[in-house]
Formats: C-alpha cells, sequence, structure tokens
C-alpha cells in the first residue's frame, strides 16, 4: 500500500494546513473582520467546489444540482435550531442524509441521460426546488429562518464577537473533506470514478458497475455538500430559499472547481483562493458604483482565465512549471524560440 | 463443455440482419477466430456475447451459466473480456492507471492491484510508456494496452477485436507472439480477426462469417480450403478462376 502512503505532495497539503492552523495566531489579521471573512469563504467555497469536484470533476458529470443538496444542508441545521431550539448537530446529520437520498433520487434518472442533458436536467432540478421551498410553511416559507440568539460555542456552532471560531470550523471542514477526495484518488473507488468519466463502456467492459459508481459519487458529493451548507446556515444565521437553492449558487460550485481545475485534489482550492476574494474585494471596492460593475469585472476575468487555459488556474500553474523545467534544456540548444 | 457457447444468436438493427441465427462454441484453453469480410457482422456478434447489445433472438452461455442480456460489467466479472477494435483508451489517465482499472477488478486490494497492473504492462512491453497519458500514444501501443488492460483483469476467456489491424509486420508478429504466451497461462481465446494469414497459424479453430450468417466452422486447413469461404472472401470470379486451376491439377 506504499502508494497510498504519505507522499511529497501530502506533505505539502499538511504544511499547508499546519499553516492554516497558525493565521488566527497573528493578531493583525484576526483584527481584520474583513480578511478573516474573505479567508472562511475562501475555506468554505474550496469545500463545497470539492465536494461538486467528486462527480463533476473526477466523475464527469457536470451537475448544476449541488444548490439543492447544499440548501437541503442548510435547512437540516437551520430547521434543528429554529423550528426545534435543538443544538445544530443533530439537524447537520439529518440534513445530509436527506441530500444524499434526494441526490440519488434524483440522478437516478437523470444518469440515463449523457452530456448534456444531464446537465440540463440538474438545473430544471433548482428551479423546483427553489419554488418548493418558497411555498413550504413548515421550513419557513419565502421568509425563511432566522436564527435565536443562543449560547455561542461548539455545542450551537455559533460565535458573535469573532470569526476565529468559524475559521477553525471552516478549517476542519477543509481537512475533512480535501482527506476524504484524497483518499478516494488512491483507492478503487475514485480509478473507477474516472473511468466512467473516460468512457463508460470501456469502464463497464472492464468490470466497473458505471450507473452504482455514479449514484454512490453522487450520494457522497451531495451529503458533503449539504455539510457545506450546514456550515454556511450557521455562519450567516439565517437561510432562505433565494440564499441557499438557486442556479446562482449552484453556477458557484461549478465555476471554482473549473476555474481552478476539475478532476485534481488542488484545483478546488485554487479556484477558491482566486475567485472568493476577486468576488469579495471586486464588490467591496466597485459594489458600491451601482449597475452591479463589481459582477463585470468578475465575469471579465472569469473569461480570460478560461480561454488562457481550459484546464484551470492548475493548468496555468502547470505551464508555468514546465517552462520553468525546459529552460535549461533549451539555453543548451542555444535557440531561443519563444518570444522574449 | 464449452466454455463459451453462442445458440442460435440473432441480432437486428431496424430491418437489417447484422447476425443470423449464429450458433458456435469455443472450448476451453484453446483459440477461436472469428472471420469475416467487412460486413460480415464480427463485431456485432462480439458486442452482443459481451453484453454491449441485447441480442434479438438466441441464447449465449459463459462458464455454465446463461449471459444473455447480463449487463457488460457482470459479463466481464464473470470472466469474458472484451477489447475494441476502435481503441478506447481512457484518455486522460496514465497508462499504468488504464491498466490498474482493470486490475482492480476481482476484488483486489491496491498492493495487489498494482502488482498485476505492472505484470501486465511488462508482458505487453509497455512499461516504458506506464507514466504516459494514454491518450498521447501511438495506435500500435494503444492497441497493446487494450490488451494489457483487458489481461489485468485475469479472465477466463479473452476477446480480441481486431487487435491486429492496423498494425505493421514486425507488431503483427509481436501481437502473434503475446497471444501465444497468453493462452500458454491457461486463457481462452476468441479472436475476431479481418486479416485471414494472421488468426490461420494460431487458431485451433475458426468460425467464419458473412453477411451475418455463419459460413463455416472448422480447424483453420480445412477453412483455408473450403471453396464458400474462398467465394467470400475473394469474391465469384476468382473462385472460379482456382477451381478451374485445382481442376486441371487433378485432371494432370
Amino acid at each position: 500500500m506504499n502508494h497510498n502512503m504519505l507522499k511529497r505532495k501530502d506533505l505539502f497539503w499538511l504544511a499547508l494546513v499546519a499553516l492554516m492552523a497558525l493565521v488566527p495566531a497573528v493578531s493583525a489579521i484576526t483584527a481584520n473582520s474583513f480578511l478573516m471573512h474573505v479567508l472562511i469563504l475562501i475555506l468554505l467555497y474550496a469545500c463545497m467546489a470539492q465536494a461538486w469536484n467528486i462527480i463533476g470533476g473526477y466523475g464527469g458529470q457536470t451537475s448544476f444540482g449541488h444548490s439543492v443538496f447544499f440548501g437541503i444542508g442548510a435547512y437540516g441545521a437551520g430547521m434543528a435550531v429554529v423550528t426545534f431550539g435543538l443544538s445544530p448537530w443533530p439537524g447537520i446529520l439529518i440534513g445530509m442524509l436527506a441530500a444524499a437520498v434526494v441526490a440519488v433520487l434524483i440522478s437516478y434518472p437523470c444518469f440515463k441521460l449523457s452530456g448534456h442533458y444531464f446537465a440540463i436536467a440538474t438545473f430544471a432540478v433548482v428551479e423546483i426546488f427553489n419554488r418548493m421551498f418558497m411555498v413550504w410553511y413548515w421550513v419557513g416559507g419565502a421568509l425563511g429562518l432566522d436564527y435565536p440568539m443562543v449560547e455561542e460555542g461548539l455545542k450551537n456552532l455559533m460565535w458573535y464577537d469573532s470569526k476565529t471560531g468559524y475559521y477553525y470550523c471552516a478549517l476542519v471542514l477543509f481537512v475533512l473533506i480535501f482527506g476524504i477526495v484524497r483518499f478516494l484518488e488512491g483507492h478503487r473507488f475514485g480509478y473507477y470514478l474516472r473511468a466512467v468519466r473516460e468512457g463508460q463502456e470501456t469502464a463497464e467492459s472492464l468490470g466497473v458497475n458505471s450507473t452504482a459508481v455514479k449514484l454512490a459519487a453522487m450520494a457522497l458529493s451531495a451529503a458533503l455538500a449539504g455539510l457545506c451548507g450546514a456550515f454556511f446556515v450557521q455562519y450567516n444565521l439565517r437561510v432562505d430559499p433565494g440564499m441557499v437553492m438557486s442556479l446562482d449558487m449552484s453556477m458557484k460550485f461549478v465555476l471554482v472547481t473549473i476555474l481552478g481545475g476539475a478532476g485534481t485534489l488542488v484545483g478546488p482550492l485554487l479556484g477558491a483562493a482566486v475567485l472568493i476574494p476577486l468576488q469579495e474585494y471586486t464588490r467591496a471596492l466597485w459594489g458600491g458604483l451601482g449597475g452591479g460593475v463589481d459582477l463585470i469585472i468578475f465575469g471579465f476575468l472569469i473569461i480570460v482565465i478560461i480561454i488562457r487555459q481550459p484546464a484551470g488556474i492548475t493548468g496555468i500553474v502547470r505551464d508555468i512549471a514546465k517552462r520553468f523545467r525546459r529552460r535549461p534544456a533549451d539555453e543548451k540548444g542555444g535557440a531561443s524560440l519563444g518570444t522574449a | 463443455m464449452a466454455l463459451l457457447e453462442v445458440r442460435d444468436v440473432t441480432r437486428k438493427f431496424g430491418e437489417l440482419v447484422a447476425n443470423d441465427r449464429v450458433s458456435f462454441t469455443v472450448d476451453a484453453g484453446t483459440i477461436v477466430g472469428l472471420i469475416g469480410p467487412n460486413g460480415a457482422g464480427k463485431t456485432t456478434l462480439f458486442n452482443c456475447v459481451s453484453g454491449l447489445y441485447p441480442v434479438t433472438a438466441g441464447r449465449i452461455f459463459f462458464d455454465g451459466a446463461e449471459i444473455t442480456g447480463l449487463p457488460s460489467y457482470r459479463i466481464a466479472r464473470m470472466g469474458a473480456v472484451r477489447t475494441f477494435q476502435v481503441v478506447r483508451p481512457l484518455k486522460d489517465m496514465t497508462v499504468f492507471d488504464n491498466v490498474l482499472v482493470g486490475a482492480f477488478m476481482h476484488g483486489a486490494g491496491g498492493a495487489q492491484a498494482r502488482r498485476t497492473a505492472e505484470s501486465c504492462l511488462r508482458t505487453c512491453g509497455l512499461i516504458e510508456f506506464a507514466d504516459r497519458p494514454a491518450g498521447e500514444l501511438p495506435i500500435g501501443v494503444k492497441k497493446r494496452l487494450e490488451l494489457a488492460r483487458a489481461l489485468a483483469t485475469r479472465p477466463k476467456l479473452l476477446m480480441l477485436d481486431e487487435v491486429m489491424a492496423g498494425l505493421t509486420s514486425t507488431e503483427v508478429k509481436m501481437a502473434l507472439e503475446l497471444i501465444r504466451n497468453i493462452r500458454k497461462e491457461g486463457v481462452t481465446l476468441l479472436i475476431v480477426e479481418h486479416i485471414m494469414e494472421a488468426i490461420m497459424p494460431i487458431a485451433d479453430k475458426v468460425v467464419v462469417l458473412d453477411g451475418g450468417i455463419k459460413l463455416a466452422e472448422g480447424p483453420p486447413d480445412q477453412i483455408s480450403h473450403d471453396e464458400r469461404v474462398i467465394t467470400a472472401y475473394l469474391g465469384a470470379k476468382f473462385s472460379q478462376r482456382l477451381q478451374a486451376k485445382r481442376g486441371e491439377r487433378t485432371n494432370a
């Protein structure tokens, strides 16, 4: 099993996590509430993208339905606190489970569709759930759920004064979800999932039950998206259908992953690390200009990255690394073909 | 008892009858060649046996059990594994990972699967390509990858769909040697081949298809003298000429 044991790449991840764990020790960072907010969002969106990456990147099934699973997770925690006056924890577990069940029920018929048709079908699902939650009184309808003031701490997963608690929660979420995907990458399930992406018939000819593999990946992906949703609602202390179950939110799952590099472990983190500061700072800087200037700039930058490198930021990083490695060889040859 | 039995298999595409009541058997430990001109229905039959297409009528048995209508992954798990004529590498995965997917089939753990994959890569002369993305390989290497990947599943019956088409003559020789070695390890082979000369020296039995119908079945030397087969391959005119020549020879 030495392939699955620690490699140099894993040491990089461990170092990164250790570094991130030390961030709140720097008082200059914790004092800047907006910076902490951005850091938390980077971690959260990296987690969301990684959850999507399981089925969308490794499995190659582009789902625009993930905001539904995200929303179900959010409502799980929200209802536990607001409706039942409990700690969010049982709600989180039930929400994750419900998200997985809904994902399987939705995907089973949708997996019969291939390629673009699967993506289109998942689009429709978001609209259905959005409307359903809007008119569903028991879950708060269009008004949503507003959190009461309860005691802060880990039991209620809630903090008022400082963002450090949320930051560590996001970090735990990050370690959990990235750890799961790292584990899958080296194991049979991960190989089967990629094989299904690369050629379903070929995979089946090698004994892979592609439907079961896709459904399992979807269930896991949805449950983790639900977990992210639960964190999201605990962070915002309110939830309504428009906040979570929207095409806008679904696009974030897809965009962050594709921009970072779908089907790679590091892609979702890179995507979130570039997109989220961009989104938050363009909003902070130009949001006041009105007319959505921040969103225009945001969209423009996405287009530029995608045109430059369809494999996303991971691809750009790889290209740069390649260029550095090739340079000595080029110099030896004496011929510089590049434009200086 | 035969390892594979195809019994009266018919496969229609709309009005087109691609296979018409085809029956034959493959005995364990043998190499059986499935030959015929272009459009004879060889690949269709292959797709029926491997579960890629449902049959219109007829039954298929493998290793003592009926496999008619089973999904292809279940047939593969039972030990009947195929390659594809139009190669289908898992493009974005490395050669090693391609073969590893096959090696994972029988519930093998990671370490064991990796050993199996490595040994299959060696057998097929692919070890130097192990870390290359499968989509970037030249065609001859891709064909060997198809073979290595199927071999990694440790099949009882290996079904090869034109693995030698498009190869250079040196590569064909290498492929034939490889096939002989695979048989030595106790694997039964069913080989679809367009090139008659390639299959004749290694096959124990040859089944000839033409226009979806089984034309002949028998040992290679018998088949190569069968007039219906010669007619199917060379056309009526050549067949007559050949017959005339033979007639002269017998008269002389």
